[in-house]
């Protein structure tokens, strides 16, 4: 199946990358090429084996509901681009 | 000074021959006079690392030191270390201070360890080369025209130049492995789950794993033994009695099997490096080990599956760096949409965006059960060959690459060719299984090569055993680069 220049837009919508037609073309010539490899493992058959999402089946911990750790706030907002009494600063999402 | 293992370097604290200020400020020295030309470290702060050289100096008097206080290493850019910049190789995280310890720069802290910096990799360890960087491509001490390797390539290169005795690495696919074969030092590849994942950046998260890289198969031991162990903060991590990885070293080798997988010696293998590998298992045989030939029938479907299964992880992964609570905000903007979408196209280079939308691609509707899950049926089978093999034999042994290391921008241009410089290590990883590259001779050009010895889940210490014979009887673990001293 033929990768298109519309799906390298959607995936590239999707992933919240900004891309103009240039970039798309060069993309797509590049993935064409890394999902010619990829072809190679949907030519194997595959029915009766169970999905492997990990390498050791574990089971998830429980932990207790407890606060564990003070409020670092300040410390953690020390590194973000735009801050204001405490708060994360985006642009205007509701008019 | 700079010339000496961990182990020396401990013994050398231990007996009073040096400080660990003087240490420091050795390697420091060093790391300023090479640094320029190969691009190894990312930061460098002599400041912080000769503070905390000398806390250690002062544990030390107090009558409190451990094995390795006061030895300095470097640990790789995508490990958070408090105060430290942490940039994972991408402009992302080019303002990235980060503001918290991650459990393995916590643990070697503990032990006494001083920080020497941090080192250039990959960007977020998507790479083979470390040309993908955003602070510019690592050069091999070995010939400053070809690349290091990757991701791990700064802290490779480090370690080969004499810039650092050990560094920390990480190992997605191939990154702490092919670094250290293409740059002639040893690196190990713990079974996942083994070293905690808390604070090292995410890429594909079930199969990032941390590891040590050294010069020596017992500096590996020494280094492993304080980053493993277990972290409530990472789901993954197991919970397991603590050892001591170096406890096997000196044990003969006598009735060890070595399987050697056909698959490992089949087209693409450069003859200078299987010839090294050849003779390798030859000097095995003659410690007492006896050799099986076995099969791995799903190895070459290990690519193309990781190509599916890592950028999945990745493009989930990768979804948090946003412009909003850290790292890269672009400078223009209209609205909310267009400051994420301008802000991941100008912090993400042009291999991680690819990454990306192939994971978003795989895993968007209408394709993940042909893509994704077709590939972790797949993975299945991959980890069934090495169960299946390790019936018949107790490691197994190959060539860490198909080649020795290549010229920079020799294979920048497509990227499949890149990514098949990791068809031997993949597989590994896929399984979750322990791997490790030692050195094992070099090719005509004198470039080095790796021997890869892949052990079955939580045998580190068979393995760290099995290199550490063969590095009593050879001497390539000890070559040095034409230039340093």
């Amino acid at each position: 199946m033929a990768l298109t220049l519309d799906d390298v837009q959607r995936a590239a919508h999707l992933a919240r990358i900004a891309v103009d037609d240039a970039e798309a073309g060069a993309a797509l010539a590049q993935l064409t090429r890394v999902f010619g490899l990829i072809e190679q493992m949907r030519a194997v058959e595959v029915s009766g084996i169970s999905p492997m999402s990990h390498a050791q089946d574990l089971v998830l911990r429980l932990r207790p509901d407890a606060v564990t750790e003070g409020d670092q706030r300040d410390h953690f907002q020390a590194i973000a681009p735009e801050v204001e009494a405490g708060l994360y600063l985006v642009p205007k999402v509701i008019e | 000074m700079s010339n000496v293992t961990l182990k020396e370097l401990s013994v050398q604290l231990a007996a009073g021959a040096c400080s660990s200020v003087e240490l420091s400020r050795d390697f420091i020295n060093k790391i300023n006079s090479l640094n320029k030309d190969l691009g190894c470290f990312i930061t460098v702060d002599a400041e912080r690392t000769l503070a905390q050289a000398k806390a250690a100096d002062a544990q030390r008097a107090a009558g409190h030191a451990g094995p390795l206080t006061g030895v300095p290493l470097a640990h790789k850019d995508i490990f958070c270390a408090e105060g430290w910049l942490t940039t994972c190789g991408s402009r992302m995280l080019a303002n990235f201070v980060a503001p918290y310890d991650a459990h393995v720069v916590e643990r070697c802290n503990a032990a006494g360890m001083v920080t020497l910096g941090k080192t250039n990799m990959d960007e977020f360890a998507m790479g083979s080369s470390n040309e993908t960087s955003y602070y510019g491509p690592v050069r091999n001490p070995w010939n400053r025209d070809l690349v290091p390797g990757g991701s791990s390539g700064g802290s490779a290169a480090a370690v080969a130049a004499r810039l650092a005795p050990a560094a920390t690495g990480t190992d997605t696919g191939g990154s702490i492995r092919q670094p250290a074969a293409l740059t002639g030092i040893c690196g190990l590849k713990p079974t996942y789950g083994l070293v905690s994942r808390y604070g090292m950046i995410a890429f594909a998260s079930s199969l990032d794993q941390a590891g040590p890289m050294a010069r020596s198969a017992e500096d590996l031991g020494l280094l492993l033994n304080v980053m493993a162990g277990h972290d409530p903060r990472d789901s993954t991590s197991l919970e397991r009695p603590a050892e001591d990885y170096n406890r096997d070293l000196e044990k003969p080798l006598q009735g060890l099997r070595i399987g050697l997988p056909q698959e490992f010696f089949a087209a693409g293998l450069a003859p200078d490096v299987q010839r090294a590998v050849e003779a390798a298992v030859a000097e095995y045989k003659k410690l007492g080990a006896t050799v099986v030939d076995i099969s791995l029938p799903n190895m070459e479907l290990s690519v193309p599956v990781y190509y599916v299964l890592a950028p999945a992880e990745a493009s989930s992964n990768l979804s948090r760096f946003d412009g909003v609570r850290y790292g890269h905000r672009a400078a223009e903007y209209t609205d909310l949409m267009d400051m994420y979408k301008r802000s991941r196209a100008e912090g993400f280079g042009a291999e991680v965006k690819r990454r990306i939308l192939i994971g978003t691609y795989v895993l968007s509707q209408g394709y993940y059960d042909a893509y994704y899950i077709h590939a972790q049926k797949l993975r299945r089978l991959i980890a069934g060959d090495f169960a299946a093999a390790f019936k018949q034999c107790d490691v197994i042994m190959g060539p860490t690459s198909p080649t020795t290391a290549f010229k920079l921008g020799e294979k920048s241009a497509d990227p499949v060719q890149m990514y098949l410089s990791d068809i031997y290590t993949i597989a590994v990883n896929l399984a979750g299984l322990p791997g490790m590259s030692i050195p094992c001779g070099f090719d005509g050009g004198g470039l080095p090569v790796g021997l890869q010895i892949i052990g079955n889940y939580f045998d580190e210490a068979r393995m760290l055993n099995v290199a550490h014979r063969y590095q009593m009887v050879t001497e390539w673990h000890q070559r040095v680069p034409p230039g340093i001293g």
